[in-house]
């Protein structure tokens, strides 16, 4: 119960007054007053609708927001949900705010949400994304139902995605989750997910905050935790995803919370991953992944300049962290023109278990290593753009499962390079 | 005259016998000093360059890039480097220390001098080290940084940071040792002016076609890609 220090006497106080729920749905929120609104109710909806007899509450994890998103959440009332659903609530949904910052930090705003479950000793949790802008009030049952009902300690999301989108998560988080941890989860980094309140408690007595980072990316070490932890673990099939912006500026601290938590989260799992050998699916409930295939233009040219660029201008930084026939062939590959372009899965697979490695032996500043990494990603997703442009959704599926398959057989690579460290 | 000539010889030969009986202890003290300064020097040389390699500190020096100079310079490893020079700086401080003891009046001031100047040469080498690790980690983000923002001639700038920086810890380890103070003021003053101008210049007249290039291709291509879709990561 040492988490509770961090929390402010204002929200303890407003805690104290829900008292024991069944239900929490976190909300952590920077600025989302365009789509908040239309959220909580969703959210509403979906206790409504799935959870009528439970005690439930909304927190509401706020970092600073200027434009009274906290506000917004806790002056939705649930009367306006009432008449979509046509069903009451027998329990008070309390809605509760609290502001953990002046700027947003998701790792805190995680924080304070699964010190909150515990205070309130919530049986079954869920996060949800305020970015989400499709999200459906079944989602909250799809997420909770397992954890409430079929006790299961985390519940991951499934989508259907553009093929081309989520690149990162199909062709680098994917494939080393599931070579290294061996379970097939399909999108381990997600901003909604549903867990167990006696997971959570876990997870929150293991203080990954305690490095003194903001916790980025705890949302993966979340669901590592319960893979090395051994707790049940389901995927869900929400639906089609729909960010509000598009941005592939946002890289650099995509892999921070992707590639930096997952390197970093190496070293002490070693134990847990290092004897795994293959793959295993987990229960999924509905389809694991579903393709959408709608045309959509992308600027080639710049990845590949961005790529070539890269290589070329971090020569002397990608020599520290790469072997020299790793080096060299991306060297090479980088002076191809667009239509031999062609940075193979084996070759990428040895890049990130190089970049793994040479994270964990911190060859120069861990977090310029993640930076290193952009450039040669974009050069891995202009050749998965190449490979798959007038592909199927079959298609595209085999070309990960292909590259996931490289992923579990060049694990011994990452174990060799691991043991050289000593 | 010649009992004189021979009482002033004696008397000579007496007063160099009894300096020389005076100095002997003393030159006999000094030479076991130098010795005895040999032997600790040695050992705080084997000492410290095992420390040097427990703590990787040729690895530290590399991400100085202090390495790369003294392997263009044919010298031999930081470690190697630095445990000699603290085996040489300690053996001479107890030669001197010998020598002060043989009671040369002008050689103890200097003697003095040197001791009072053994804590700033310390100093400065450890500015210097630190000075060089901050002017590689900088010089590298700028160009990390540079590179993913898609900025043109990333090394140019990430050479600047370095350069900005190698010069700025210069002038402070020359400030530090009170070496030509003045003259490295005034060094300093023109390089930095110098600097800025020329990247004023370069700016203004030699980037005007670089400058025409990136406004161009900040601003034409976003109007172009405007219709292209951007790919989200996660």
């Amino acid at each position: 119960m040492a988490e509770e220090s961090f929390l402010t006497d204002d929200f303890l106080r407003q805690l104290i007054n829900v008292g024991e729920v069944d239900i929490l749905v976190g909300l952590p929120t920077h600025n989302n007053a365009k789509t908040i609104g239309s959220i909580v109710h969703t959210i509403q909806s979906g206790i409504l609708r799935g959870f009528p007899r439970e005690r439930a509450v909304i927190i509401n994890a706020d970092g600073g927001s200027r434009d009274g998103t906290p506000e917004l959440v806790t002056g939705v009332s649930i009367d306006d949900a009432r008449p979509a659903s046509k069903l009451y609530a027998l329990r008070t949904l309390h809605s509760v705010s609290t502001k953990y910052a002046s700027s947003p930090a998701s790792g805190v705003a995680f924080r304070t949400i699964l010190a909150a479950a515990e205070l309130l000793r919530a049986k079954a949790c869920v996060v949800m994304s305020p970015e989400s802008v499709n999200i459906e009030p079944e989602w909250i049952s799809k997420l909770l139902r397992p954890i409430y009902s079929d006790g299961f300690d985390l519940v991951t999301p499934t989508y259907r995605r553009h093929k081309f989108e989520g690149l990162l998560i199909t062709n680098l988080l994917y494939p080393m989750t599931r070579a290294l941890y061996g379970l097939r989860i399909r999108e381990a980094y997600s901003p909604e997910f549903g867990f167990s309140g006696r997971f959570g408690s876990h997870f929150l007595a293991q203080n990954a905050w305690q490095d003194g980072s903001d916790g980025a990316g705890a949302e993966l070490r979340f669901t590592l935790a319960a893979i090395t932890g051994r707790y049940r673990i389901c995927q869900s099939f929400l639906g089609e995803k729909i960010h509000i912006e598009r941005s592939a500026a946002n890289l650099v601290p995509a892999l921070r919370q992707t590639a930096g938590a997952l390197f970093s989260a190496l070293e002490p799992d070693f134990p847990a991953w290092s004897d795994v050998t293959g793959s295993q699916p987990p229960p999924t409930n509905g389809a694991d992944h579903e393709a959408l295939l709608d045309p959509l233009r992308v600027n080639r040219k710049r990845l590949r300049e961005m790529f070539s660029t890269g290589v070329a201008e971090l020569e002397s930084v990608l020599q520290s962290i790469l072997s020299p026939s790793t080096s060299a062939e991306l060297q090479r590959i980088a002076r191809l023109g667009e239509e031999e372009f062609h940075y193979s899965t084996e070759l990428w697979a040895r890049t990130v278990y190089e970049f793994a490695a040479s994270y964990q032996k911190s060859v120069i500043s861990r977090d310029h290593i993640i930076q290193a990494l952009a450039p040669l990603f974009r050069g891995r997703a202009l050749t998965f753009l190449l490979d798959n442009r007038n592909a199927s959704a079959e298609d595209v599926e085999n070309s990960i499962e292909g590259l996931c398959l490289e992923f579990e057989t060049l694990k011994p690579y990452l174990l060799q390079l691991w043991k050289s460290r000593e | 005259m010649r009992e004189m000539i021979i009482n002033e010889l004696s008397q000579a030969l007496h007063e160099i016998a009894r300096g020389f009986a005076h100095f002997l202890p003393r030159l006999i003290v000094m030479l076991i000093l130098a010795f005895a300064g040999w032997v600790i020097a040695y050992v705080v040389k084997a000492v410290l360059r095992s420390i040097l390699r427990l703590i990787k500190f040729d690895k530290l020096s590399e991400n100085a890039g202090a390495s790369q100079l003294l392997t263009k310079a044919a010298l031999p490893t930081a470690t190697e480097m630095l445990s000699r020079f603290v085996f040489w700086v300690t053996w001479i401080g107890f030669i001197l220390l010998g020598v002060s003891v043989l009671g040369i009046l002008g050689l103890q001031e200097h003697v003095a001098r040197f001791f009072l100047f053994l804590p700033r040469l310390f100093v400065a080498i450890f500015i210097l080290f630190v000075g060089l690790l901050a002017a590689s980690f900088f010089s590298r983000a700028a160009l990390l940084a540079a590179v993913n923002a898609n900025v043109p001639s990333p090394r140019v700038l990430s050479l600047a940071v370095r350069t900005i920086i190698i010069v700025f810890v210069l002038s402070i380890v020359f400030e530090e040792l009170g070496l030509a103070e003045q003259t490295m003021l005034v060094a300093f003053g023109i390089a930095f002016g110098a600097l800025m101008l020329g990247l004023a210049i370069a700016f203004g007249m030699g980037g005007r076609d670089l400058a025409r290039r990136f406004l161009e291709r900040k601003f034409v291509r976003a109007k172009k890609e405007e219709n292209e879709d951007e790919l989200s990561p996660l």
